[in-house]
């Protein structure tokens, strides 16, 4: 390649002209992005691994601090294991069960032949909501006092929980708000499941194989690269998961923003923290922005294997070039 | 509820064989479990709506018991609302920022995705695993260094400018998008376009864009949505200026002005809701379009 190159670029000097137009074309075209990876991403991230080892308040002038805010993170800081054993109990029940509920939706959808549209919408439509809003709504919904769902379960006979009021309840309390809003996924994979192929499935039937064989034995193979998928992007959305688990804790606690007012985020008893509110807390709310640096080069890192991870798999995410 | 299902086969002029009555039987059956569980789910997707709009036109009094339907339609909540100080003004500063926002992502991305998806030439699959990483990175990675930028160097704090100018650089979500999209567009057309003596920027502008129009419309809408959804970038920059207050960013504070008038709160919870699901409603094509464009394609 490269001798041809040489080669081509020593005989026409026209060519190596066109060359360097289609450069500056290339470079016209990629401007907006390249002057918006610089400084919106490049430049912040090194200067977020230079702030990491700084003391710095906003008011003084940052000074050199070692691995200080390091340690202090890791071993002093008593928001941050709480976060990120939270980030570890979403990823494990949360992002699973999105995965779960996501394909059984989407099996139930391409099986539903009256309506189909109607359920389709109506599915999908919890998935708009805007998180504030939709968060603001399962806060009053699930609220122990007058909750429609406490009122219900009350009703019923079934023992009500304290939801976003209660430590233990207030992660399934999150869970069951991105259930409801399962529609990215709904569509996912009922994309997935129409792309299996009709065949094999008839082939499965003349051999007499079970609904559930036909299951594990046509539809799983098929549409496991999505599955892939579903799991790999919720990984990577809990590691931001931050509107609705601080909305939940503020509007359950009772404490709104306003003049003076500052919320510990985490109610109740660190339940809800995650990493980017950690983030948030040591710099907009401690002015330590040295250690929020630490938290978000730790978020940082995290995001990243997940992200190689998607990228490496086979037929992912980036498709053949030309 | 046995005869129903058994009436059409016994409508049937030739006996059924056995088989076939137990098959048809079965298949019924399944439409109905089928069709129960699909009554269930939607059950359960539009009860949280239903009830914030009955709780949205309770009286204040009403709000504070475990009612589930309003004994009186109280529609006045809404205007009470509209009138709360700000509301409008977060109203109008949400068109700004989402209107704005998605038109310049459009005009900045699209030269992108297109040189991406068309063009040959080194450090092109890089590029675009730096879109992704881009993408990927939850915005708190970078916020401690924009804000230092936006506040302390250049006095921005209080606006919506910080969220706003970025646009106009490339967002990686919408480049993604937009070049998954082109990469769908047949060569021969851009060649075509070139043999024809367009130069670059007259092919995408001419013959590429009316093709990704597509693309291009769910590209707009997620930025809108985006925009309309953001909290953490109006808590970061605006939260000290009333005056910039978004939507999103403002519902929150309901809860704070009306104690703990549930009715209020999900008055206006309605109200930032119903604007995005209007929106669904006149673009549902090109927006489930976009979701599986992500999410499938590769």
């Amino acid at each position: 390649m490269a001798t041809i190159t040489l080669e081509s670029k020593r005989r026409s000097p026209g060519l190596a002209a066109k060359r360097r137009k289609q450069a500056l074309r290339t470079i016209a075209f990629m401007s907006p992005w390249l002057i918006g990876f610089s400084v919106f991403f490049a430049y912040p991230l090194i200067s977020t691994v230079y702030f990491s080892f700084m003391h710095y308040d906003g008011f003084r002038p940052p000074t050199w601090s070692g691995t200080k805010n390091w340690t202090y993170v890791f071993e002093h800081y008593p928001f941050f294991w709480p976060a990120l054993r939270n980030t570890l109990w979403l990823v494990v029940v949360m992002v699973s069960l999105r995965v779960v509920f996501g394909l059984g939706v989407g099996m139930l959808i391409t099986k539903i032949k009256t309506g189909t549209g109607v359920f389709r919408t109506l599915f999908y439509l919890p998935y708009l909501a805007p998180p504030v809003a939709a968060t603001m709504a399962f806060a009053f919904l699930l609220n122990p006092g007058t909750g429609p769902v406490n009122s219900i379960l009350e009703k019923v006979g079934i023992p009500a929980p304290g939801w976003f009021n209660d430590p233990t309840w207030s992660k399934p309390a999150l869970t069951l708000l991105a259930l409801w809003g399962i529609g990215d996924l709904m569509v996912i994979f009922m994309a997935a499941l129409l792309d299996v192929p009709q065949e094999q499935y008839e082939a499965a039937e003349l051999d007499g194989a079970s609904a559930w064989q036909r299951f594990r034995f046509v539809t799983l193979p098929n549409i496991s690269p999505i599955v892939m998928f579903a799991v790999v992007t919720g990984v990577i959305q809990t590691m931001q998961y931050y509107t609705q688990p601080l909305i939940a804790g503020k509007v359950a606690s009772g404490v709104i923003q306003g003049a003076g007012t500052q919320f510990e985020p985490g109610y109740p008893d660190k339940s809800t923290l995650t990493l980017p509110q950690l983030v948030y807390n040591l710099g907009f709310q401690r002015f330590d922005y040295g250690s929020a640096c630490v938290v978000a080069l730790v978020l940082f890192a995290l995001s990243m294997v997940f992200t190689a991870f998607l990228m490496r798999r086979r037929g992912g995410l980036i498709q053949a070039g030309d | 509820m046995t005869q129903v299902l058994d009436r059409p086969v016994e409508l049937k002029k030739t006996p059924a064989s056995p088989a076939e009555r137990t098959a048809r039987r079965k298949a019924l059956l399944e439409w109905v479990a089928i069709h129960s569980l699909g009554i269930a789910g939607a059950l359960f997707f539009t009860l949280p709506f239903v009830f914030v709009f009955l709780t949205s036109l309770m009286s204040d009094s009403q709000a504070l018991s475990r009612d589930l339907i309003p004994h009186t339609w109280e529609w006045g909540n809404y205007q009470r609302v509209f009138d709360t100080p700000g509301f409008l003004t977060w109203w109008r500063n949400t068109l700004v920022y989402a209107g704005l926002g998605t038109v310049l992502t459009v005009v900045s991305s699209v030269p992108v995705a297109y040189a991406l998806a068309k063009f040959r030439f080194r450090g092109r699959n890089l590029s675009l695993m730096l879109v992704i990483s881009m993408m990927m990175l939850p915005p708190q990675v970078v916020i401690i260094p924009m804000y230092l930028f936006w506040a302390k160097q250049l006095g921005l704090s209080g606006t919506l400018w910080p969220l706003i100018v970025p646009m106009a650089f490339g967002d990686a979500f919408s480049i993604f998008l937009l070049r998954q999209f082109l990469m769908t567009i047949p060569n021969e057309y851009v060649d075509a376009a070139k043999v024809d003596g367009c130069g670059d920027l007259r092919t995408l502008l001419k013959v590429v864009v009316p093709m990704a129009k597509p693309g291009i419309a769910a590209v707009a809408l997620f930025q809108f949505f985006y925009a309309w959804n953001d909290y953490f970038g109006p808590q970061i920059y605006a939260s000290e200026n009333q005056n910039a207050w978004t939507l999103s960013y403002g519902l929150e504070s309901f809860k704070g002005m009306h104690h703990t008038d549930w009715n209020l709160t999900m008055a206006a919870t309605v109200l930032v809701m119903a604007p995005v699901i209007l929106v669904f409603f006149f673009a549902q094509k090109a927006f489930v379009e976009g979701v599986t464009l992500t999410g499938v394609k590769g």
